[in-house]
């Protein structure tokens, strides 16, 4: 860290210099730790050594262009990634503690307490009922299935839509439904932190700003992770934002991490700057 | 920093994320098993190559060389020339894909470029349920009615004849090459058939100057297939060419003749079989490998130009 | 000058073609010869079709029960299936059991298990070159395999496992082109929250392939209905025996198939067994129509969009 240079050049080259000292939190405080992690898909490097913490219940925007690694980056929180035969990384990932990618932890379970909301709403093609159901009944779940589905569906703030036709498939719900459907379906399983890959980008923007809604209740009791293109959305909707851009190898990196009012008025780099005011490319 | 980390209150271990044991041997027995069966298929085809090549190697070391090359196909008298139930086998299939040229490749252009979705719907289930004949079905309608109806109204034949039976495996691969054919055409994509009527062109020219040429490997991959295909069918020609008994070289269609797969069920079902005639079991295995070999290296080249369809779009 | 008339003709021609889109002859033909070729298609099946029912006429009508419940006999008006039916039956049973389990556990390997390996991509190709193996080789292999070396012989159990064998690499390639058609987001739902692969298979990919799976494991099975080629290499007896038994006290002992049946009527030149032979036809091709407006009447019902 000691020689930063000033010149643009040097900015483009040794990007982990250019945001300074990375954000730290305080130890009990940090749900993801990230070191050095890099993600391949087979020789191509899709995002090269990033360094951050997430903190606990608070929201963490992931902002940056299209293909710079975002998804990749969310995938690798939960070991999404391990379904894409090619991929694979370097560096940890550490989640209270533990190195997600060591022998002896499950994927299985790690998915279980690190949940996804996906870009494209996907409910699964059954009634509304099982889809929220599902989960919690691999897991294993003793309790009333019917209480935790009422009140997965409530904290998704969609029960009162649906409440009269549980039965119904969860896929003739519109977007903005299906969507909040699937939030209900990943916190049935009593999850940790809920990772969200651009919930909204599907939706309009009615449907967005109820689940940005949705989102600050939910971080009361949940650390949520939220990629999104939209930097409005980061901007309302978050506490912290990272900014990745891409280098001339195409791999993504991190540029900056900031809370967000800081990010977006006083942001550290020129490279943030120039995207954040449209400037990019 | 690790030993900051573990020291957390919050700090949770490899052991916090496991699923439960019974779940996890579940999961690895039922992988197990998913992995037998699709090995299963490496065993099959090793006991197909090794029973295949072992007999026929058999036969290679015992025949007398002087016995492949005579007047005819007569395992019975020990005779087996080999050009015989080839060059059969190739007549036959001559004439099947005479047949099956023009009507697969023309059926196929007119379901991918001229018929519409309605008639598409009709069309398709009923070419498919021609592909679904038994072969033995069209073996019963070649001898019962197109060889006496159609090659003997016109020629001066027997009943058993290698015409009719090349007609009839020429009957069962139309649809087979159809249906190979409009695939192809059908991953043409619609941007070329667009800009070639962007630019003023009709559908005619469009189909045969755009399309066709566009699809010409898939094409020719269904060609090849329906060879290979008419190669290794055998009940029609087993009930329909005649020469249950062994055959003499004859290249005439009119006339009865043999071909690899007929001399085989002959073999099989013991109207070539003498007891002690030492090599009738070798020979039957000796034709099987051939068939193999032909088919398979013929799929191979097949599967090349649907490949090369593949990686052009 | 030349310019100008060149102009003058490209007029003509685009105003020829606005006008007489109709009097285009060759396109005319080229369509009609495409039609024609099909058209000829479907009408041999028309003429195939009405040839048999007409040529099995008299013992359709005269005996129809009698046919069906006699067995075959050296005298044709007292021939009948029964044998072929209880042969026939019981080898789609045998295939049925054997073929799709192992079939559709090969598929869900490649397609939900497997990485890109060495090892897959092997068995994959394997697959591939089996499916288009000529059935008469199958029939090779279980004369040396099941017949011979496993000493079953000339029996119905090794004609069934022969068959089985023939149809597996068919049900492998229609149930992994089900499996390819699930929707990956329904997997990545299902993995995001905390299934395992066995428990995403069966909840969610298989019941969303079944239709397809299905689909394709009822037209193998139609295939192995028709199949005689390689039960001719194991002992199907195409000529006339006595011995009729339920399908369990079949699978030791010599048996006939519908089209095994049918292969030895039509070898007769008399015209009474002709109407047998067309009489068993029309009853194979029954099932296999059967087969087929099934598949028909799933894929339009479930061909759905994600
Ligand atoms: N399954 C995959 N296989 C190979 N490359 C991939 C795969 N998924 C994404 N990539 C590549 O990784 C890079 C980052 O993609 P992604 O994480 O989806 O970016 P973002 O979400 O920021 O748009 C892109 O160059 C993309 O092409
Ligand atoms: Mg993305």
């Amino acid at each position: 860290m000691g020689a930063m240079s000033t010149t643009d050049e040097a900015e483009q080259i040794a990007p982990a210099a250019a945001g300074g000292p990375p954000m730290t939190f305080d130890g009990d405080q940090v749900v993801f730790e990230l070191d050095d992690l890099s993600c391949y898909y087979g020789d191509f490097r899709a995002v090269r050594e990033i360094s951050l913490q997430v903190p606990k219940n608070k929201i963490t925007a992931l902002i940056g262009p299209s293909g710079c690694g975002k998804s990749t980056l969310l995938r690798s929180f939960n070991r999404m990634n391990d379904l894409v035969d090619t991929a694979h990384i370097t560096g940890s990932v550490r989640y209270h503690g533990v190195d997600l990618y060591a022998d002896g932890v499950d994927p299985v379970e790690v998915r279980r307490r690190i949940g996804m909301v996906f870009q494209k709403p996907n409910p699964f093609p059954k009634s509304i009922y099982d889809n929220v159901a599902f989960g919690p009944r691999i897991a294993g779940y003793r309790g009333n299935m019917d209480e935790l589905v009422e009140q997965s569906l409530r904290r998704a703030a969609i029960w009162d839509e649906v409440k009269d036709k549980l039965k119904s498939p969860g896929t003739a719900l519109s977007g903005g439904q299906q969507q909040r459907l699937c939030i209900a379906r990943a916190i049935a399983v009593e999850p940790d932190v809920i990772l969200m890959d651009e919930p909204c980008s599907a939706l309009d923007p009615i449907a967005t700003l109820k689940i940005e809604e949705l989102m600050r209740e939910l971080r009361e009791n949940y650390t949520i992770v939220i990629v999104t293109h939209n930097m409005q959305q980061a901007a309302r909707a978050s506490n912290f934002t990272a900014f990745l851009t891409m280098g001339e190898d195409r791999a993504g990196y991190l540029v900056e991490m900031a809370a967000t009012e800081e990010l977006f008025t006083r942001p550290a780099n020129r490279i943030t700057e120039d995207y954040i005011t449209g400037r990019f490319g | 920093m690790t030993a900051h980390t573990a020291s957390r209150p919050n700090a949770l271990t490899p052991a916090d994320l496991q699923i439960g044991a019974g779940r996890r041997r579940r999961e690895r027995a039922i992988g197990a098993l998913f992995l037998a069966a699709a090995a299963s298929s490496i065993v099959i085809s090793a006991a197909i190559i090794i029973t295949l090549a072992g007999n026929a190697l058999n036969f290679v070391v015992q025949v007398d060389p002087g016995k492949l090359v005579t007047d005819g196909w007569f395992p019975r008298r020990g005779l087996y020339d080999l050009a015989t139930p080839i060059v059969g086998t190739l007549v036959i299939s001559g004439i099947a894909m005479a047949v099956a040229t023009p009507l697969g490749i023309g059926a196929g252009i007119y379901l991918s470029e001229y018929a519409g979705r309605r008639s598409r719907k009709i069309l398709k289930p009923i070419i498919e349920l021609l592909a679904s004949i038994p072969s033995v079905v069209l073996g019963f309608f070649a001898l019962a009615w197109i060889s006496p109806n159609i090659v003997q109204a016109l020629f001066d034949a027997p009943l058993f004849n290698m015409l009719a039976a090349g007609i009839a495996v020429g009957i069962l691969i139309t649809p087979l090459v159809a249906s190979v054919a409009e695939d192809a055409m059908h991953a043409v994509p619609e941007y070329l058939r667009e800009a070639s009527y962007g630019l003023g062109a009709r559908r005619r020219t469009t189909s045969i100057q755009v399309v066709v040429p566009a699809a010409v490997s898939g094409i020719v991959a269904a060609l090849i297939l329906g060879v290979s295909r008419a190669i290794g069918e055998t009940m029609i020609v087993s009930m329909v060419a005649g020469a249950t008994g062994g055959s003499l070289f004859n290249l005439n269609p009119l006339d009865q003749g043999q071909t690899m797969t007929a001399a085989m069920t002959a073999l099989a079902i013991g109207s070539d079989q003498v007891r002690g005639a030492a090599l009738t079991f070798e020979s039957l295995y000796f034709l099987g490998f051939l068939l193999f070999l032909m088919t398979f290296g013929l799929n191979l080249i097949s599967d090349a130009f649907v490949r090369r369809v593949r990686r052009k779009y | 000058m030349a310019a100008q008339s060149e102009a003058l003709s490209a007029r003509d021609l685009v105003a020829r073609r606005l006008q007489g889109g109709g009097s285009d002859w060759r396109s005319w033909v080229l369509e009609g010869a495409l039609l024609l070729s099909l058209l000829v298609a479907i009408g041999i099946l028309f003429v195939l079709v009405s040839d048999v029912l007409m040529k099995a006429f008299p013992v359709l009508v005269e005996r129809p029960l009698d046919f069906l419940t006699s067995t075959v006999s050296a005298r044709a008006e007292r021939a009948g299936i029964i044998q072929a039916i209880i042969g026939s039956v019981t080898i789609t049973l045998i295939v049925a059991a054997l073929a799709i389990p192992i079939g559709v556990g090969a598929a869900i390997y490649l397609e939900e298990y497997a990485r890109d390996s060495r090892l897959s991509r092997f068995i994959r190709t394997n697959i591939r070159n089996l499916a288009g193996v000529p059935a008469i080789v199958y029939g090779l292999l279980g004369l040396a395999v099941f017949s011979t070396a496993l000493g079953l012989g000339s029996v119905l159990l090794a004609g069934g496992l022969t068959l089985a064998v023939l149809v597996l690499p068919i049900v492998v390639i229609t149930t992994s082109e089900a499996l390819i058609a699930v929707p990956t987001s329904i997997r990545e739902a299902a993995f995001g929250v905390g299934a395992t692969r066995w428990e995403t298979i069966r909840s969610h990919v298989l019941p969303y392939a079944a239709p397809g799976i299905f689909t394709g494991t009822i037209l193998s099975l139609g295939r192995a209905f028709g199949e005689t080629a390689p039960l001719l290499m194991v002992g199907a007896i195409a000529g006339t025996f006595s011995f009729v038994g339920a399908p369990w006290e079949q699978l030791g002992e010599g048996y006939t198939t519908l089209p095994t049946i049918v292969y030895h009527w039509a070898g007769y030149p008399q015209a009474e067994f002709r109407a047998l032979g067309a009489a068993a036809i029309v009853v194979l091709l029954g099932v296999i129509l059967l087969v087929n407006a099934t598949a028909i009447v799933l894929r339009n019902r479930y061909d759905r969009k994600w």
